[in-house]
């Protein structure tokens, strides 16, 4: 342990550290390599000893940047992200990125400056209730009005970003405690008396997932971001059971490389825009062994037609998931390594191998028939999908994708083969436009050899794409594939199919033929940004080619894609998943009488 | 829908009952009412809550409270051959010189008191079950009812166990 910095006119009172200091010797006890913020008033003493340390601070030009940067940056390597903002206006802007990790289970600690305790509730100068407004969208938070209580509460806060099911935590902390003197002690002993993460999952309930797995007839494994988040360990093991047991394996969004795109057991996404041989797969399932996931909407369209045939087991690692949206016939609680490695356990001891050829037959045939594809454009502008796929056959294989939210994050988790878990960076559950860029920046900061690249919509860059001034100041070389099709394309397909082709407040202007403000390219440039524009399918290639040699600053491609593009397979919300359409107006038929 | 009471123990700390409250509104639970106040650890307040739920929807509400990181223990009351539920009723009843033995016999009958007496108005406390102070407000009504406060239900255990003692053994674990 460090001496305790001494101040300038060290008297009795002042011999021990500031609370500014002991939120910096504390971040940087729990290993914090790297923080993303801005200061302000409130949060600036922090800001003094922080200039001192060896942790990075990456100074964003807006605070939700800060937040999908720190979402980014713990989705891409597991470990927590940290953010920092001022508070009022700067914990305010937080809220969206802390709301979108929440819901998509992401360990982040968010540190926010507070007005001085004595000013709390008189309505001062940038005084927002951030705890307040904060609670129904964080795993936990604090407000710390004590120097002493510094490090305790950011050292339990960061224990619960990261153990259980994690989530953001927020520590909220007055400015009057940042300047205060307190002793700091380390380690902290935690008092979190109602916090008991560490569920063992019962073998009982393993045993019996296992043996209805051996026993169906029609199963399927459904892996969600639980399998993502738990890591590597948890991966290995899913690739065990799906080949021991030669069960077929549907993803979620989340769960996107929890298993190989590659594997051949791998049926792809289920849900709204998911394959035809998944959606196919959960509906006319027996059985169902559904790892992390929430079952959310998204996948299971109307849930009284969700999956009818099938005894569902459910594996969580929060209780409260499991029976939340759909039954539940076997429960097991626990972390998804331990509960898949028990799985493979079970399923090595088995004497008789399940054998599924007839369900495989079914399976296989649809794969056959209704395998990812799509329309070329007849405007004679570039099919986004292409783009999508020359990016994946082009980009190494190692690189990190982050997707932004509507059409294009559709195409991505299509069109890029995934070949391990935290490669391509979503925001699932909250839909969040403007995740891409930030999403990817911190990506890059975790991931600093990989090849990092945004695939991002005209819509979304337009929220947070002055990030790129971040990542070209900060030398963080992320690589953005602007899917423009000049339009809020995924509000637009919906419009074109259920508002009679009425495109209300879709259009955005941002393609070749139109005002084209802005101009991506030169707001790009502007950036201190390389930039591209792309509108040939046979400069497609050349044009990722180029972007994949510039290292030493960010790139951008603005690539002219049709507007009229749409995402196929599709589930009209709210609809029953037997309804999925493999293009519009094509219907696959599911014949339950065949089983 | 059926009526559960659940004691909550928390820990005292600011803004745990709004962290309860906030999840009964956003998750869409009805609580019928509300009562939290000390228990005999300094440390640990009981927030007795009685909502108004199906089966599924109760373990939902039990399972998204434990996930409150301040959340100690969850119980659910069972019935009233097995725990003790209060609810305690002020109310301040018209009463004239005419009408006022009427009112104090209707207490009695209740095992209510009278605990403030006015010219022309008398204060009844009364404690028990939602059924027993429903029956005396019905009989109470006649008179003119000017004011009426009720709290929160509170509930016990019968027997000798002690929830509170197994959450400070959970805790200490």
């Amino acid at each position: 342990m460090t001496e305790p910095k001494l101040a300038p006119d060290s008297g009795p009172s002042t011999r021990h550290p500031t609370g500014a200091e002991a939120i910096v010797k504390t971040l940087e006890e729990l290993g914090v390599e790297v923080i993303f913020g801005i200061p302000g008033g409130t949060i600036l003493p922090t800001y003094d000893p922080l200039y001192a340390s060896s942790i990075r601070h990456i100074l964003v030009r807006h605070e939700q940047g800060a937040g999908h940067a720190a979402t980014g940056y713990a989705a891409s390597s597991g470990r927590v992200g940290v953010c920092i903002a001022t508070s009022g206006p700067g914990a305010t802007n937080l809220i969206t990125a802390l709301a979108d990790a929440n819901i998509d289970s992401v360990p982040l600690l968010a540190i926010t400056g507070q007005v001085g305790a004595q000013a709390i509730g008189t309505d001062a100068f940038q005084e927002a209730d951030i705890v307040g407004a904060t609670m129904p969208l964080t795993k936990h938070s604090f407000l710390v009005k004590d120097a002493a209580e510094i490090a305790p509460a950011i050292s339990a806060a960061f224990h619960i970003a990261r153990s259980g099911r994690p989530g953001p935590v927020l520590v909220d902390i007055t400015k009057s405690a940042q300047n205060d003197h307190a002793p700091w002690r380390w380690p902290v002993k935690m008092d979190l008396p109602g916090y008991k993460p560490g569920v063992v999952p019962r073998p009982k309930q393993i045993r019996r997932a296992a043996l209805a797995l051996r026993q169906a007839r029609r199963p399927v494994i459904l892996a969600g971001g639980g399998v993502v988040r738990a890591g590597a360990a948890a991966r290995d093991a899913l690739v065990k059971l799906a080949d021991l047991s030669g069960a077929p394996v549907v993803i979620t969004l989340m769960g996107v490389g929890a298993l190989d795109d590659s594997h051949p057991a791998n049926l792809g996404m289920g849900g709204m825009h998911g394959s035809v041989p998944a959606v196919a797969a959960l509906q006319n399932a027996d059985f169902i062994l559904a790892i992390g996931s929430r079952f959310d909407d998204r996948l299971t369209g109307d849930l009284d037609t969700f999956a009818p045939l099938a005894e569902v087991a459910h594996a969580d690692i929060d209780p409260a998931e499991i029976g939340k949206n759909l039954r539940a016939d076997i429960p097991v609680v626990g972390d998804a390594t331990e509960i898949l490695r028990g799985l493979v356990e079970e399923a090595l001891a088995w004497e008789i191998r399940p054998s599924y050829s007839r369900w495989w037959e079914y399976l296989n045939g649809l794969m056959k028939n209704y395998p990812p594809g799509y329309a070329e454009p007849s405007d004679g502008r570039l099919a986004p999908q292409y783009v999508i796929e020359r990016l994946s056959a082009l980009a190494p294989r190692d690189a990190v994708f982050a997707a932004g939210v509507g059409q294009h994050q559709m195409w991505a988790q299509q069109f890029i083969d995934v070949s391990g878990g935290r490669q391509l960076l979503n925001s699932g559950g909250l839909g969040t436009m403007g995740y891409a860029v930030p999403a990817a920046m911190g990506a890059q900061v975790a991931n600093p050899e990989r090849q990092v690249w945004a695939v991002d919509g005209d819509g979304c860059f337009q929220m947070t794409g002055q990030e790129m001034v971040t990542c070209a100041l900060n030398g963080i070389p992320i690589k953005v594939a602007l899917i423009n099709n000049s339009s809020l394309g995924m509000v637009r397909q919906w419009q074109t199919l259920f508002y009679g082709e009425r495109y209300s407040n879709t259009d955005l202007h941002t393609g070749s033929d139109t005002a084209m403000i802005p101009d991506f390219v030169k707001l790009a440039d502007a950036y201190g940004c390389a930039a591209l524009r792309c509108a040939e399918p046979a400069e497609v290639d050349q044009a990722i080619e180029r972007a994949m040699a510039i290292n030493d600053r960010p790139v951008l491609i603005d690539f002219q894609v049709s507007r009229d593009a749409q995402v196929w397979p599709m589930i009209a919300g709210g609809a029953s998943n037997d309804t999925i359409e493999y293009a519009r107006g094509l219907a696959p038929v599911f014949e339950r009488d065949e089983f | 829908m059926s009526t559960h009471t659940l004691s909550v123990l928390v820990e005292n700390k600011p803004g745990v009952l709004t962290r309860v409250a906030a999840l009964f509104a956003r998750r869409g639970f009805n609580i019928n009412s509300l009562a939290v106040g000390p228990t005999e650890h300094p440390e640990i307040s009981r927030i007795t809550a009685v909502v108004d739920v199906e089966e599924l929807p109760l373990e939902q509400v039990v399972k998204q409270l434990n996930k409150l990181i301040n959340v100690l223990k969850v119980v659910e009351l069972d019935g009233l051959e097995r725990s003790v539920q209060r609810d305690l009723l002020l109310v301040k009843v018209s009463a004239s010189e005419r009408t006022r033995s009427q009112v104090i016999q209707i207490v009695d009958l209740f095992r209510a008191h009278i605990v403030d007496v006015g010219a022309e108005t008398l204060v009844v406390e009364a404690s028990g079950t939602d059924s027993k102070l429903t029956a005396l407000l019905t009989l109470l009504e006649p008179f003119g009812v000017r004011e009426l406060v009720k709290s929160g239900t509170v509930g016990i255990g019968r027997g000798g166990k002690s929830i509170t003692e197994s959450a400070l053994e959970r805790a200490a674990k």
